[in-house]
């Protein structure tokens, strides 16, 4: 039993990048427009949700 | 607003929003006013955010960003396709483009939004954040739990709770806060709320499980207490997005009353002026589809007054110098230079938003069924925890064993009903109403609508459009109509844009026509031919002083003879009889209450048999609602006007048109966004479904305490039982909230506009003949 005690950090680690990940996603505005996002992938110019904020070194969080 | 989008390749635009009912007046937006509205945000860029409610695919998306992007001046330029607003990054040193004219151009209907009134979103990812904690924590020690229940040795037992307890310290911290808080706010003020035994339960759950951790001890609660704030902060998250929703939408809605006006200096120049800078005796430039910005008097010029939203009346009035302006009225015609005779602060509009505000004190608080059901159920809870700790204190006088059960039954009936299955409930009927374009803003105005058992309505904007229509189609000469129509269709005057709208209902093919010209304040001229006509007031378009005075709305002259007259009323909201007739049904008793003349509501009062009230002031209004309160009647208040805005306070719920006036669309509890009046009875119909299914939640809930407390209080109530348990019911409720059944009348609802018309101005010609 304690010779997979390792696997509950792996475990704890994991859960912990997914919650990482997903405030990262939360702060860089990719839910600000769900539905704007699924039309703009068939686009053909690349843009991100937060080139117009990264353009002017500004925080993501101030758009809307 | 564009019908088909041209360049949507692989989108289809068919989303439900199309149809809105946002097809009014564009007032013109000067420059100045887009400078005041936007915001710096560093390095020498200003942002505007405009709302284009028509925007409704990706074809949408390009066409507008690259018509802004090629201004002048235009950084960049983002759509954003959830909340239907665009923001428009420009360089600060330059003037603004013509951003609006360009997507007015396009066939985009644009507004200016107000930059940075979007705090409420702050919160919502304050809600969420906690909402990915609480997941987070719940999920990993419910895994560490499964091995616990399922039988794991005493050392290895005690290190998982250990582990347990450092993941649901930080996430109670974080997560809790939301409910810690607003528990802390009410109870300082000698209240409790449905967040009072939530933190208790919590609380103590959590700190009973460190005590035993340190002891090393089999029970540990961890798992419940993190799970019930997950699944609470559920429900929190909900009813937050339902409200953010409908204030975004609401928000995005034409504004209506004007941010500045044009104001002549003394040296001769203009400027534009903020309206809370505006002084008495300052002379304002006021051009033709401008609102007026404060009390003031006409010095020069003539036009036409449309003073819908202000007094209730329908029709247009002519102006002339020394005439009387409301604030908030429109100008219709021709351009006016005005003196002001009051500030900001004490015009017509001021005036109404203190009365708003007075009604608004002066009504019972509301207090939220949950909140109210809580102050029974923390009492009953609490007390049962105490006299289960006694009992078992007096039966085994262990005082660990006495503590633990006592705890246990809190946790056991720890609220989930209560801060899950009222707003769960709520949130499934606010999307409901939310897809046929009734905007709810919170849910206690959900809880208040089921209770209504009177309607008041409004007359202009409310049970009519603000649009005109044509009254006596049938009396005129289609040769008459058709050069009527064809000069009208060059004017935006709302008389000209309903004989343009009669002579399509014709199918009149449209005239060529020379010389056309517009006379403010008058009407239009144009020549076929050798002949001269006219279209307008009597007294400007004929030349025989007998006739002049005996026509009334407008005429049709031909060299100055009359050739037709046409009569005008407002036009009637689609499915206007249906939806009185659906409100009896549900036992409600109708009444109108306007400001306009008594004779055109007597007129729509008597067609549609409902009793009315016309010439009545704001102040009026008001009253009368507060005596049927008092009266014990409990009111809903329909109305657009500025003039209704107090009455909207004062009622214990209220609605509004998208098309209201602004302080009007912020005071109602629910704004509806489509033509069809039909909203009314289906928000009523939908909140006394949920009225019904928050009861049996309610009585779900009293059920499964029923069972799960003498479990508790007997002492049998393990950390698997306590998660089994709270989950299922938690489950249960949320099924039974899904259960919600929207609204169908007999009668599919209309979505084109042309059925609608047919339709009501079928009612119209009924009415005047």
């Amino acid at each position: 039993m304690t010779d997979y005690f390792f696997l509950i950090p792996v475990a704890l680690a994991l859960g912990a990048t997914a919650l990482g990940a997903f405030m990262w996603s939360l702060r860089s505005g990719q839910y600000d427009d769900l539905a704007g996002a699924a039309e703009r992938i068939l686009f053909e110019n690349r843009d991100g949700p937060d080139d117009i904020a990264r353009a002017h070194g500004d925080e993501p969080s101030h758009r809307n | 607003m564009p019908a088909t989008c041209r360049n949507g390749v692989l989108m289809s635009c068919c989303a439900p929003g199309a149809e809105l009912a946002l097809a009014m007046a564009n007032p013109h937006t000067p420059d100045d006013e887009v400078l005041l509205a936007s915001r710096i945000i560093g390095d020498g860029v200003r942002q505007t955010d405009l709302s284009v409610p028509g925007i409704h695919c990706g074809g949408c998306i390009q066409k507008i960003e690259a018509a802004l992007s090629a201004l002048s001046g235009v950084e960049k330029a983002r759509v954003n396709l959830s909340t239907k607003r665009v923001a428009i990054r420009w360089q600060a040193d330059k003037s603004p483009a013509p951003f609006i004219e360009t997507l007015n151009n396009i066939g985009y209907d644009a507004y200016l939004h107000d930059a940075g009134a979007d705090e409420a979103d702050e919160t919502l990812k304050e809600l969420i954040r906690a909402l990915a904690v609480a997941g987070f924590a719940a999920s990993n020690i419910m895994l560490l739990s499964v091995s616990v229940w399922s039988g794991a040795e005493a050392s290895i037992r005690n290190i998982f709770h250990w582990i347990s307890a450092l993941i649901a310290f930080p996430a109670l911290i974080y997560s809790g806060r939301v409910f810690f808080s607003s528990a802390w706010r009410a109870l300082r003020h000698g209240q409790t709320n449905v967040d009072v035994p939530i933190s208790i339960g919590v609380l103590l759950a959590f700190g009973m499980s460190l005590y035993e951790t340190f002891h090393h001890e089999s029970h540990a609660y961890f798992d419940a207490a993190i799970s019930l704030l997950f699944f609470l902060l559920i429900g929190r998250t909900l009813d937050h997005m339902m409200r953010a929703r409908a204030r975004t939408a609401v928000r995005g809605l034409a504004r209506l009353s004007s941010r500045g006006a044009l104001v002549v200096q003394d040296d001769g120049t203009l400027a534009y002026l903020p309206v809370n800078e505006i002084q008495p005796d300052m002379h304002i430039l006021l051009a033709a589809g401008e609102r007026v910005p404060v009390d003031a008097r006409v010095e020069t010029g003539r036009s036409e007054i449309d003073c819908a939203l202000v007094s209730g009346e329908s029709l247009p009035q002519p102006v002339a110098p020394g005439a009387v302006l409301s604030a908030g009225t429109l100008n219709l015609t021709g351009p006016l230079t005005i003196v002001a005779t009051a500030a900001a602060n004490d015009s017509f509009l001021a005036e109404m938003v203190r009365m708003m505000e007075a009604a608004e004190a002066g009504r019972s608080v509301y207090r939220r069924i949950a909140d109210r059901a809580s102050r029974l159920y923390a009492p009953a809870v609490h007390l049962t925890a105490l006299l289960t700790f006694i009992g078992w204190m007096i039966v085994e006088g262990d005082l660990h064993r006495a503590a633990t059960i006592a705890i246990a039954v809190l946790i056991i009936t720890c609220p989930c009903a209560l801060g899950l299955a009222v707003p769960m409930v709520q949130v499934v009927a606010a999307r409901r109403l939310f897809a046929s374009g009734v905007m709810v803003k919170d849910g206690g105005a959900l809880e208040r609508i089921a209770e209504v058992d009177t309607v008041i309505f409004d007359k202009t904007g409310t049970l009519t459009m603000d649009r005109l229509l044509l009254t006596n189609r049938n009396d005129i000469d289609p040769a008459a109509l058709a050069i009527a129509a064809s000069i009208a269709a060059h004017s935006r005057h709302p008389y000209s844009r309903a004989l343009a709208a009669a002579g399509r209902g014709n199918a009149v093919t449209p005239l060529a026509l020379n010389d056309l010209s517009e006379q403010p304040g008058a009407g239009m001229q144009a020549t076929i031919g050798a002949t001269t006509y006219r279209l307008g007031r009597a007294d400007w378009a004929l030349t025989a002083a007998a006739e002049q005075s005996a026509t009334t709305g407008a005429v049709l002259s031909e060299n100055g003879r009359l050739r037709a007259a046409f009569r005008f009323d407002s036009d009637l909201r689609l499915d206007i009889r249906e939806a009185v007739l659906a409100m009896s049904n549900q036992g409600c008793r109708l009444e109108i209450i306007s400001g306009d003349r008594d004779e055109p509501v007597r007129h729509l009062a008597s067609d549609l048999g409902i009793s009315y009230r016309a010439g009545v002031s704001p102040a009026d209004k008001t009253k009368h609602i507060v005596d049927l309160t008092e009266a014990g009647q409990r009111v809903l208040m329909v109305g657009d006007g500025l003039n209704d805005t107090p009455a909207l306070a004062a009622a214990h719920a209220s609605m509004a048109p998208a098309t209201a006036a602004d302080v009007g669309r912020n005071a109602a509890d629910l704004v509806f966004l489509h033509d069809s009046l039909l909203a009314v009875p289906q928000a009523i119909a939908v909140a006394r479904n949920a009225r019904q299914l928050v009861r049996q939640n309610l009585i779900l809930a009293i059920g499964y305490n029923a069972i799960a407390v003498p479990i508790a209080i007997l002492g049998h109530v393990t950390p698997l039982v306590a998660a089994v348990a709270m989950s299922a019911s938690s489950l249960l409720v949320i099924s039974n909230a899904l259960r919600l059944h929207g609204w169908r009348s007999r009668k599919e609802p209309r979505v084109g506009a042309l059925a609608g018309d047919v339709s009501s101005q079928a009612l119209a010609t009924e009415k005047a003949g």
